[in-house]
Order: structure tokens, then C-alpha cells, then sequence
């Protein structure tokens, strides 16, 4: 089945006339209406908008042949309801949004559009970007592809159970505390979070400004390339976009590793790491060794702080990031009396109960006479944090981690337990308050129960080309990425 | 015992940029709501600030005006607080690291020269504007996002006259720059005051109070003027003060309270995570301080000292910058510049208030509003500047009477020709030839007799009315000087 085909797969085979553009798309749309009643990763999509893209895209190719400048032509990617579509639906997963339709593009769905793909259905997160399992998005969960009864990870759930269970090519995340990579592991993707800044962040309705970071979600090393390479560059609308050059990404996937240093983060063999993970790890670790690699162990010592840190900071910039849903303007509203009466009714019938815990834990934490306590402590840890990878990286040119403690948890399991939700992010949390670039391949599985791992890579900021070269070697070394899985 | 009021302002004023603050919109007065707006400044899920440029070269030169420092690195704010007509639900300003900080301005107040040291001047944006009806609320977004800029003073100002006085400074150190136009009925300015009252000679602070929504200089001298006597009673009569916030009600005449401390609001400011700090660039700082203008009070300082302007010209030259302009420039090249400022400031403008009166009745009679109307103005006048001066130096030189020389401005004004050639095809050249004078002299001493026995009676005024009969049988070209001396001597003999 074409879904089932990775990006760099399905334009070969575009360019030689051999399938078209809506026979992939048509091969997605049946996969969405054979399974994804049971995995839930569209809250919405259309399929006629999607053909009519398809069609588009078979007649320009028809017209004017395969053009290497349009990379993407004719690729259905998802798109997590966080990014704004010219006029789709966006809701963030919240209710609070009601019936809005975006009247523009986010910067990455024009680049997207320029690379030729279709753009393609809105994919269930947890609200506003809050969350690791998808259990808080107002519209239901999302199912792990590889057991129904688990949580496909978040917030960028929709994203990588879509692509797991082969409902789309690609799919684009966002990553905060590791909403991408994390996801991406427990459903057996590819997940990139690139640097701070290399992306633009025009239309991505923003959880934590200073951490968000869109990417893609996708089945190989090799797709995450091509797809990064379309999306990155300096915005005009993003004064925090990178103006640095973006390099061939695909390109510099040669295979070839020998002699890199790969450094193994101390502090990040916790109590709460699962032995199947470790083993899956420690072997994936051992496969860069037979590739060439050097391993060293490195110390990145603030990192018991990292948890709190961004606790602290992502919860803050939320607390301000959030107040534009106030019923004024659009979205729901449930009227009041007085414009105070409106707000509270409409906050507090449109945000589901962890959105209004991080808007009340960042309101605390910026209120006078707390805020140097907290807000200011944390900004200083957080330069401490991102210090250590900056040393670290002085040693080696890439650090690799477990993307997960465990593998995905069942529905329901840590729900009640926000703290014990919150450490499932604890291997990823670091890198964002860092502004570097991660990246999850799949490591394994767990035996038994046959659950993806994810093992993780880091790179320093701006290091992506080294971050994939060593995920692509690793990966071409291995079969885990070509696994399925077992749903019919 | 007596009581001496402390005052400190800060002042709103919306920058005069072609674009808002964060988005490519326009920053313009009257257009109908919400016709201005866009995702960015609408707050739509997902958009980005991105600053205008513009404004924050305006925000420097307006520091550079005002004497301020201009630190290496500014940053904006989130300045958190819900009010239907903030989109965001915060307002981006300039919180601990302000733009420009610690100036001053210099102003004349009751004869001599006022001092008021400036905080800080801090870019920020405008909110939307609230409208009111019946049964619901409406807001204009236009405005959203405006750039604007608040200067905060030191609590420098004694009286509110003083106050009224440093505003007009401010005003016009503003206008000059072309920072702002400051049309307060355009909503351009509006200022918060805060105003407290001490034992004369003491140093501590009183309680400090803040009086909002004045919407006119006159309205803050009036407020001031309501509010300081007030607290000095109440101080009188053994009440405490505590610091709270008034309103100013502008039909009552009167404040009133609208908080106290108590319930003063938690902005929970957070750096702004979206924009990245503001680092002017010294080239940037070089060329602005290169091309700043001249301070209203220098110019008007230097007009009297190089020009012997009486203060009175030179402040007229000073409020009207366009009038100045044209001034300064054959100021420089006359022999005459008191006569040649004498000349623009009356005779010039009068010529333009007239063509303005005419202009006026035409416009509206083909229909315009008076905000479509266009002027004639300095510079559309036929004529060169130079030609004014060859004017006046004619004038001054005795070859031609000032009567002669309106005659011919009037001309200029219609026609553009220079005075030189309009004298001749007019034949206004004034007569200075003696024979020429005392024949139409000893004419109008034979043809008036009664004010010739008048000024031998010893009515010296009676000499002015020969005057004006000789000037009329010369058609005005007698010089006037010789005209009086001839008659005198004639008429003493
Ligand atoms: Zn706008």
C-alpha cells in the first residue's frame, strides 16, 4: 500500500510516472476510514480538499514534470490542530476555540505548499500543546497504533500515531518539552525537534514561546531531512528565527560516522528508567561503537533542575500566551455581565482542568513578590542547563539518551498523576530549555509486549546535519523503522 | 504651616509612523472601525510581533531630545492585564530596560528657565478604543498596536501652571522632531499626573496620588488646580492621604477616587519571549545624532542673540517651525534681519491668512470637509525667498516707501515676479529727490491751511496730516523721512 511508503520512496516513484499523487492521497484517505475509528489521531480532515490538492499536484506534474525545487509534490502531510491553515479549523484540542477557521497560513504550511505537498486533516494533540499522552485534549484520546489500549504519547500524539499507523506520509509537531520526540518514540517514528529558532513559529499558536518548536514527524531519517530542509529559514514575521543558511539536509546523510564522538549524559541513568529501554539503549550505543563512533560519558549537572525550570518558565509564558482566549474576539463565549463575568465564564467552560492548572501555576509564579522566587531563578538555571550541553558539546558531537523512561503507558495510568506525567518528559525537557536539536529514531522493542523505544540524539544548536547523519546511520544499520504495526 | 505641591507626569504619545507597532497596518486617525486590523494586531491564534523599525528610531531621537541616555540594550514586556480592548490581554512595553533614560527637558516658566528631569522615555502599544451603547459594548481595534511612546518625568513640577508650561514644551520638542503631531483631539496625547503635597522646605514624599483621563493640557492645569488644594485641606484638617488613584471629572471639575493601593493592579510584567532585545546599532545612533534638529528654546535663544530679535519675534519664529524655516535662511544673507522677521512675521502671514480665507470659502463650496481642505503654505508660494529679502532690504534702504512695499509683496504673492521688476512696471520707486519733494510740499501747505496754522498754533500733530497730503500727491512714492524734515523746516521758517 502506498501509505505505507516513506516521502523519499513515493517522489521516485511520482517523478517516473509510475503512481500519482492521488493514489497516495486516496491510500491515506482509506487507511483514516480503516482504522482511525480505533486510533483517533483526526479530530477533522477532508477528504475532497485533499483530492482536489492531489489532482493539483498530478497536473502540475503533468505539465511541467518533476521539479527538484518542489520536493514534497504531491506528499499528504498532517498537520497537528496547533498550526494555523488558511481556512481549516483550528482548536488546539480545546473547546475553547469553538468554530474558528484561520483566516491565514502559518509560515511552515506556505513553505509546505511551496514544496509542492497537500495539506492535509488536523491532528488530535493535547490542549494547547499541554500534556504527554493526548488525555487532555477536549476531543478524546488518541490510541497507541501498537496497543489500543495505550497512550500514543503527546502533545504531538495525533501526529505520531498517524504516521505510525500509516494515515498520512508525514506529519508536522510541535515540540516544547519534547511534544515531538517523545511521541515519536512510543509510536516507533522518526521525531525531529530542530534548534531553537530554525523554524518559524508564525502561525503556531504558542504554548511557551521561548520552547516551542515546530517539526516533523516522519517513518524515516532520510524523510525528516527532506522535511526539515522545506521548513527551515528566516522569517520576516519571527524576529526569533535563524537568518544562518539552511544546508542540503538530505545530502549529508552519507552513512559515515567514523571517528564522531558520542557523549553518554551521567545523570540520565534515573531510578525511573525501564530495564527494556536501557537494554535497547545500551545496545543501540553499542551499534554506533561498530560504526566507528568514540563513547564517552560526559556530566550535564543542573539536570535534576531541568524538570522544575521549565515547569516554571513554560508555565508562565502560557499564562500571558493564553489570555487572548477571553470570548472577546472569537472562539467561545459564554456571556456575562460585566466583561470580568464574560472572561470567567468562557475560561472556565473552554479550558480543560491541566491547561487551567498551568495558567494558575504561571499566573503564581509571576505574581509580585514570587516572581524573583521563581520566574527569575529559573531563567538563571535555565542558562546553567543550556551552559552544560554548550560544554558537553566542546567534548563531543553528539550526546544520546533514552527518548523515554518507559515505553507508552496505558490510558488512564499516571491521568491522576500530573507530577508523575510530567517526569515521562524528563529525557527531553533539557534540550528545549537549551535551544538545541533532538532527534527519536526507534531503538527497539519492548519483549514482552513489543512497544516502541526511541533513542534519542542531541545536538548542539544549528547541528542538525550531524544530528541526522548519525540518526540515519544508526538507523540504516537497523530494521526497527521498518517495523508495522499490528493493526489491521 | 504651608504646603507646596510635588508633580510628576507621564505622558502618551502615539508615534507619527507610517505602520503600527508589530504589523504592516496603517497608523491612521478616522478610518471606520476595525478597517485597520489584521491577524497580528487582532491577536489571532499564532501570530507574531515583529517591531517597526520606525518607532524605534523615533523612541531614540525623542531620547536624544530629551537629553536621555540611550542604553546599549532595550527589551519589551508583557505587561499582563485583561480589558476587552487589549487583543492580547497584555500590552508589550518596555519594563526594566527602557529604550532611553535619565534627561531632561528646559522650559520658560514666569520669566525664567524651568528644569524637569525625565525618567525614561519607553516605546509601547496602543490598546483598542471601547465604545458604549445601550445594551452592549463595542471595540475598535484600529488603534490596537498604535506605537506610543510614555515619558515619565521626575517629580519635578511645583504648580500646575508649570505643569501646562512643561507640556507645551514637550509638545512642541515633539512636534519639532517629528515624533508625533500630538493632536489631542485625535487622542495623540494623554497623560497621567501624580501630584502630592509637603510642608514647604520638607524633602520626604507625600502620599502619591494619581489622577487619570485628563484629555487637554488645560483639563491636567484644571485638575491640578482642583486636586492640590484639596489635599492641602484635607492635610489641614489632620486627614490622612494614602496612595490611591482618581479620575478627573472634566464637566464636574473635580476628582474623584477610583482605588486605592490596595486594590492596585499585579501586572505580573514578563520579558517578551517573541521579540529579541533592542540593540541599537552605534551607526544608527551616529547618523540620528547627526541629523537632530535644533531645540525649540536653543532656536529661539539663538534667534535673539544672532539675529537682535526682540524675545517676542523670536518666539513667534520658534511655535511656527515652518516660518522660522523660511526665515533663517535670508535671515543669514540680510543686513536687516529684525526688519526682514518684522516683514514674515506680519506682513507674509497676513498674505497667507488671506489666501487661506479665500481657499477656505472655494473648498467648501465644492463640498470638502475641512480635514480634506488643502492650503496654500510657505512653500508653494510663487516667489523666491530671496526675493523677500530683496524686498525688504529695498524697503530698508529708502528706495521704496513700506506702503510701496506691501503693494509690491501683494503682487509677488499673485504673480511671482521679483520686486525689482514689479517696482519698475509699477512705478512705485520711492522719490528721494529733495526739488522733487519740497514742490509738492510747499503745494500742500498752500492747499491746507488750517492744519499749517494748526501746527504753528503748536498742534505737532497737525504735521502728520501735511504728511499724508503730500504722500497722496506723490501717489505714495515720497520718501516718508524727507517728506517730514522738508515740511518741518518749511513750516519753522
Ligand atoms: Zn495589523
Amino acid at each position: 500500500m502506498l501509505n505505507q511508503h516513506t516521502i523519499s520512496d513515493l517522489t521516485r516513484r511520482l517523478a517516473q510516472r509510475e503512481i500519482s499523487a492521488r493514489e497516495i492521497t486516496q491510500s491515506c484517505l482509506d487507511r483514516i476510514q480503516q482504522v482511525d475509528g480505533r486510533v483517533r489521531a483526526y479530530l477533522s480532515h477532508d477528504p475532497a480538499d485533499a483530492l482536489a490538492q492531489a489532482d493539483a499536484a498530478d497536473q502540475t506534474i503533468a505539465r511541467e514534470g518533476w521539479n527538484e525545487a518542489r520536493p514534497l509534490m504531491g506528499i499528504p502531510v498532517a498537520i497537528k490542530d496547533v498550526l494555523a491553515v488558511r481556512n481549516h479549523p483550528l482548536n488546539c484540542a480545546s473547546k475553547i476555540l469553538g468554530n474558528y477557521i484561520s483566516p491565514y497560513d502559518a509560515t511552515a504550511i506556505e513553505k509546505l505548499r511551496a514544496a509542492g505537498a497537500i495539506i492535509h486533516g488536523r491532528l488530535n494533540m493535547d490542549e494547547f500543546a499541554m500534556g504527554s499522552s493526548t488525555e487532555n485534549s477536549a476531543f478524546g484520546t488518541t490510541r497507541n497504533p501498537w496497543d489500543l489500549a495505550r497512550i500514543p504519547g503527546g502533545s504531538s500524539g495525533g501526529s505520531a500515531a498517524a504516521v505510525a499507523a500509516d494515515e498520512c506520509i508525514a506529519s508536522i509537531g510541535t515540540d516544547t518539552g519534547g511534544s515531538i520526540r517523545q511521541p515519536a518514540a512510543l509510536c516507533g517514528c522518526v521525531g525531529l525537534k530542530p534548534t531553537y529558532g530554525r523554524i518559524s513559529r508564525f502561525g503556531l499558536v504558542a504554548f511557551a514561546s521561548s520552547l516551542d518548536q515546530i517539526g516533523p514527524i516522519t517513518k524515516d531519517v532520510r524523510d525528516a531531512a527532506l522535511m526539515l530542509k522545506v521548513l527551515s529559514g528566516k522569517d520576516s514575521r519571527d524576529s526569533t528565527s535563524l537568518p544562518d543558511p539552511v544546508p542540503d539536509y538530505p545530502a549529508t546523510l552519507s552513512g559515515n560516522i567514523k571517528g564522531l564522538k558520542v557523549g553518554l549524559p551521567r545523570e540520565y541513568l534515573v531510578p525511573g528508567l525501564d530495564s527494556e529501554v536501557k537494554k535497547s539503549v545500551d545496545a543501540a550505543v553499542q551499534k554506533l561503537v561498530g560504526l566507528g563512533a568514540d563513547v564517552c560519558e560526559v556530566s550535564l549537572p543542573h539536570t535534576d533542575y531541568a524538570v522544575a525550570t521549565y515547569y516554571i518558565i513554560a508555565t508562565a509564558e502560557a499564562s500571558a500566551n493564553l489570555a487572548r482566549f477571553d470570548g472577546i474576539r472569537y472562539g467561545m463565549r459564554v456571556d456575562g455581565n460585566d466583561p470580568a463575568e464574560l472572561y470567567s465564564r468562557t475560561r472556565g467552560a473552554g479550558f480543560g482542568p491541566e491547561v487551567k492548572r498551568r495558567i494558575i501555576l504561571g499566573t503564581y509564579v509571576l505574581s509580585s513578590g514570587y516572581y524573583d522566587a521563581y520566574y527569575l531563578r529559573a531563567q538563571k538555571v535555565r542558562t546553567l542547563i543550556r551552559n552544560d550541553f554548550l560544554n558537553a558539546f566542546e567534548k563531543v558531537d553528539v550526546l544520546v539518551t533514552p527518548t523515554t523512561p518507559t515505553a507508552a503507558f496505558k490510558v488512564g495510568e499516571k491521568a491522576e498523576n500530573p507530577l508523575q506525567m510530567y517526569l515521562s518528559d524528563i529525557f527531553t525537557i533539557s534540550c528545549n530549555l537549551a535551544g538545541i536539536c533532538g532527534i527519536s529514531v526507534p531503538c527497539g522493542f519492548t519483549s514482552p509486549g513489543n512497544l516502541p523505544i526511541g533513542l534519542q540524539i542531541l545536538g548542539p544548536p544549528m547541528g542538525e546535519s550531524t544530528l541526522l547523519r548519525v540518526a540515519h546511520a544508526y538507523e540504516q544499520s537497523t530494521d526497527w523503522h521498518k517495523a508495522k504495526p499490528p493493526l489491521q | 504651616m504651608d504646603y507646596e505641591a510635588v508633580i510628576g507626569l507621564e505622558t502618551h504619545v502615539q508615534l507619527k509612523t507610517r505602520s503600527k507597532m508589530w504589523c504592516g497596518c496603517p497608523n491612521q486617525y478616522g478610518a471606520p472601525p476595525n478597517t485597520h486590523v489584521c491577524p497580528v494586531c487582532l491577536a489571532l491564534p499564532g501570530v507574531l510581533p515583529v517591531a517597526n523599525e520606525e518607532a524605534l528610531r523615533l523612541t531614540l531621537r525623542t531620547g536624544l531630545l530629551l537629553q536621555c541616555e540611550i542604553p546599549a540594550r532595550a527589551k519589551f514586556d508583557r505587561k499582563n492585564y485583561f480589558y476587552p480592548d487589549a487583543p492580547k490581554n497584555y500590552q508589550l512595553t518596555q519594563y526594566d530596560q527602557p529604550s532611553t533614560r535619565n534627561g531632561h527637558v528646559e522650559f520658560e516658566f514666569n520669566g525664567t528657565l524651568s528644569r524637569v528631569r525625565i525618567t525614561r522615555a519607553h516605546l509601547e502599544e496602543d490598546v483598542g478604543k471601547s465604545t458604549h451603547f445601550e445594551r452592549h459594548s463595542g471595540v475598535d481595534f484600529n488603534r490596537a498596536g498604535v506605537p506610543l511612546l510614555e515619558i515619565v518625568t521626575e517629580p519635578d513640577l511645583t504648580s500646575a501652571d508649570q505643569t501646562h508650561a512643561y507640556l507645551n514644551a514637550l509638545k512642541e520638542i515633539l512636534q519639532y522632531g517629528g515624533i508625533s503631531d500630538c493632536d489631542m483631539e485625535k487622542g495623540m496625547v494623554r497623560c497621567d499626573v501624580n501630584v502630592s503635597v509637603r510642608p514647604c522646605g520638607t524633602q520626604a514624599l507625600g502620599a502619591k496620588i494619581e489622577i487619570k483621563n485628563m484629555n487637554s493640557f488645560s483639563g491636567v492645569r484644571r485638575a491640578l488646580e482642583y486636586e492640590i488644594p484639596r489635599q492641602i485641606a484635607a492635610v489641614r484638617r489632620g486627614e490622612k492621604l494614602v496612595q490611591s488613584t482618581r479620575r478627573w471629572d472634566d464637566v464636574a471639575g473635580v476628582t474623584e477616587e477610583m482605588r486605592s493601593k490596595e486594590n492596585a493592579h499585579d501586572y505580573r510584567y514578563l520579558p517578551e519571549p517573541d521579540l529579541m532585545p533592542f540593540e541599537p546599532a552605534q551607526d544608527w545612533l551616529d547618523n540620528e545624532r547627526a541629523s537632530l534638529m535644533e531645540l525649540p528654546l536653543a532656536r529661539k535663544q539663538r534667534l535673539m542673540r544672532e539675529y537682535q530679535l526682540p524675545a517676542g519675534d523670536a518666539e513667534v519664529l520658534k511655535n511656527n517651525r515652518a516660518l522660522g524655516d523660511y526665515y533663517e535662511p535670508i535671515a543669514r544673507l540680510s543686513k536687516n534681519p529684525k526688519l526682514l522677521a518684522n516683514w514674515i512675521i506680519n506682513n507674509l502671514q497676513a498674505r497667507l491668512v488671506e489666501i487661506m480665507e479665500k481657499e477656505k470659502t472655494e473648498q467648501a463650496s465644492l463640498g470638502l470637509e475641512p480635514d480634506e481642505m488643502k492650503f496654500t503654505g510657505l512653500a508653494d508660494l510663487k516667489f523666491k525667498p530671496s526675493d523677500l529679502l530683496d524686498l525688504v532690504e529695498m524697503v530698508a534702504r529708502g528706495a521704496l516707501s513700506s506702503a510701496s512695499g506691501q503693494t509690491v509683496l501683494a503682487e509677488m504673492v499673485a504673480s511671482g515676479k521679483a520686486p525689482s521688476a514689479i517696482v519698475q512696471s509699477m512705478g512705485l520707486a520711492q522719490v528721494s529727490d529733495a526739488g522733487a519733494i519740497e514742490t509738492l510740499c510747499d503745494q500742500a501747505i498752500a492747499q491746507n491751511p488750517n492744519p499749517v496754522a494748526d501746527y504753528k498754533a503748536g498742534k505737532e500733530a497737525a504735521l502728520n496730516a501735511l504728511k499724508g497730503q503730500v504722500m497722496k500727491l506723490s501717489r505714495g512714492k515720497a520718501n516718508p523721512a524727507m517728506v517730514g524734515e522738508i515740511l518741518q523746516r518749511k513750516l519753522r521758517g
